[in-house]
């Protein structure tokens, strides 16, 4: 049944069916909504669930990786500057190998001080080990939530997730959803099973000292068990599929490629902007499509590949950037399509909160099609 | 941002698609704020602001004259303006209709608070005729409770009849 609501009570109800056991969270906006819901509900005895108050997000995190250490199913929830805080926290969550899922609500990062959408919080802990999921919409967004905890567990996988959906642009926004009942999640997802976990009666260590002998063999699991996530992720987006109807299991999703000519590859909410803007050029008798990415870490290289087979002209919208080498994602598109013969351009865009509308995603093909690119779209050169 | 949410949400109980927004920055009490609505009978998709709006809904005549609060309105569009002064220097665009009320006015008989988001919503329902006072009522109802819920469907249903006389 569709529910008109807000994107973070969507989100945070959702969470809240997922039966985590420690919360841990430093409100910030735009996620503030979110954890404030949630932290409503632990009030509430709605939810069975520890709500940690911390001084800051690095506490934030380390409550939840310390409460996972522990055995508990655990979530957090933050963006921008706050994730930036996290930092050193992440790549121990990572590294720890602990199933943690947080919520980003993705942000710009200062400076100059800005709170609006852009991916650079996220895409900068590329690096991280956590699996990274983006969302569309608020449907997908709430959805997400389900298969990262399914996919974090996963024993063959045990790596933490974000699941980011665009700061405001979809936090903020109110549209109907579907929420599956309780019953339902706890049909999809079963309660958490820890691969190991801290007890006093069976001591064990977790983060120890690791010496060059050993080092870059934790790295290498660390990093198998990302290209293994890619399999977790399908068969939790099948199996999601099987019971609610939609189906999630490509890390990559096309929209009228079948024939394009010209593709654009995005993440987020743009795609949605970018497919009626799609739909206008086709009346028009243009051949573009889309290619969503929806899972940027493990990033779906050969899938990418596979997609946009016979597509001349790739344009690359990227909400980030690399400062000193261009969009982060367009780099790691032009290299999965290295040797296919097309032509990759990458767009800055929409970075800081500037608005993007149809008529901006056609410039953008214009621009491709012309072979203009690898540059920043709808600079105002009359403030440089 | 609250009008703009339960317009939307009237809209989705009447059976349609519907999205709400802020224009994203200053959320204090007071600072010149902007709200969108799109409904639509399939899935809306398109995440942009609202450049070329059919109607405009202005909550603070304060603002008609140090903001072209009108910008970009279509032709055959419709814009409802709070104000006590129906003679006001409007600038509306041509080929596009305005209805005033006197929101704040009703707001405070029905409310004892000069917040005019139900009162305004109510002319809104009357003026485009895109929700109807079944939706709206039921909207009201699900927000608020008590004699709260009353109220605001007083305060919506009183605009709702004066702009409906007008239209």
């Amino acid at each position: 049944m569709l529910e008109f609501m807000e994107g973070s009570h969507a989100v945070a109800e959702i969470v809240k069916r997922c039966r985590p056991q420690v919360i841990a969270a430093y409100p910030i906006t735009p996620q503030t909504h979110i954890v404030e819901d949630l932290a409503q509900m632990v009030a509430n005895c709605e939810i069975d669930a520890e709500y940690i108050t911390v001084e800051s997000e690095f506490s934030a995190l380390s409550a939840c990786l310390g409460a996972s250490a522990a055995g508990s199913r655990v979530y957090s929830a933050t963006t921008s500057q706050g994730l930036a805080l996290m930092f050193e926290v992440c790549f121990n969550a990572a590294g720890m190998r602990q199933p943690i899922v947080m919520t980003i609500a993705n942000r710009s990062l200062g400076a100059p001080l800005s709170i609006w959408n852009d991916q650079q919080d996220s895409i900068s802990l590329r690096d991280s080990g956590w699996l990274q999921f983006y969302a569309e919409d608020n449907q997908e967004a709430a959805d997400l939530h389900m298969i990262a905890y399914k996919v974090c567990e996963d024993h063959d996988v045990l790596l933490p997730a974000f699941v980011c959906f665009d700061g405001f642009i979809l936090t903020h926004t109110y549209e109907p959803v579907t929420l599956p009942t309780q019953e339902e999640v706890d049909a999809y997802l079963p309660a958490f099973t820890p691969y190991q976990r801290l007890d006093a009666a069976n001591p064990l260590s977790l983060g120890m000292y690791a010496t060059p002998e050993y080092y870059m063999e934790f790295r290498y699991e660390v990093d198998r068990a990302m290209e293994r996530a890619k399999q977790a992720f399908i068969k939790a987006g099948r199996e999601f599929g099987e019971q609610f109807g939609r189906d999630y299991s490509a890390l990559v999703e096309g929209y009228r490629l079948e024939d394009a000519d010209t593709a654009l590859v995005a993440m987020g909410s743009i795609c949605g902007t970018a497919k009626d803007a799609i739909d206008e050029m086709r009346e028009h008798g243009r051949k573009v499509g889309l290619l969503k990415i929806r899972t940027y870490r493990p990033f779906p290289a050969q899938e990418i590949a596979n997609a946009l087979k016979g597509v001349s002209t790739v344009a690359v919208l990227d909400k980030n950037i690399s400062l000193g080498n261009g969009g982060a994602v367009g780099i790691e598109v032009k290299s999965a399509l290295y040797g296919s013969g097309a032509a990759v351009y990458d767009y800055i865009i929409a970075l800081g909160g500037r608005d993007v509308r149809k008529k901006d995603i056609a410039a953008v093909v214009d621009l491709a099609e012309k072979g203009k690119g690898d540059m920043f779209y709808g600079l105002r050169t009359e403030v440089l | 941002m609250t009008a703009a949410e339960l317009i939307a949400f009237a809209a989705f109980e009447g059976g349609v698609y519907a999205q709400a927004f802020p224009a994203f920055g200053v959320e204090r009490r007071g600072a010149p704020v902007q709200a969108f609505v799109r409904f639509s009978d399939e899935k809306i998709r398109l995440r942009s602001q609202i450049y070329e709006p059919d109607y405009i809904i202005v909550q603070d005549p304060t603002l008609i004259g140090d903001v072209d609060v009108f910008m970009g309105m279509k032709e055959g569009g419709i814009a409802i303006v709070n104000t006590e002064k129906p003679d006001f220097d409007s600038r509306v665009p041509e080929g596009a209709r305005v209805y005033t009320i006197d929101a704040t006015t009703i707001a405070l008989e029905e409310l004892g608070v000069p917040i005019t988001n139900t009162t305004l919503m109510g002319a809104f329902a009357a003026a485009t005729g895109e929700i109807k006072l079944e939706p709206l009522e039921h909207a009201l109802r699900s927000r608020f409770s008590g004699s709260m819920a009353d109220k605001n469907v007083k305060a919506a249903g009183r605009a709702y009849n004066q702009i409906g006389g007008a239209v």
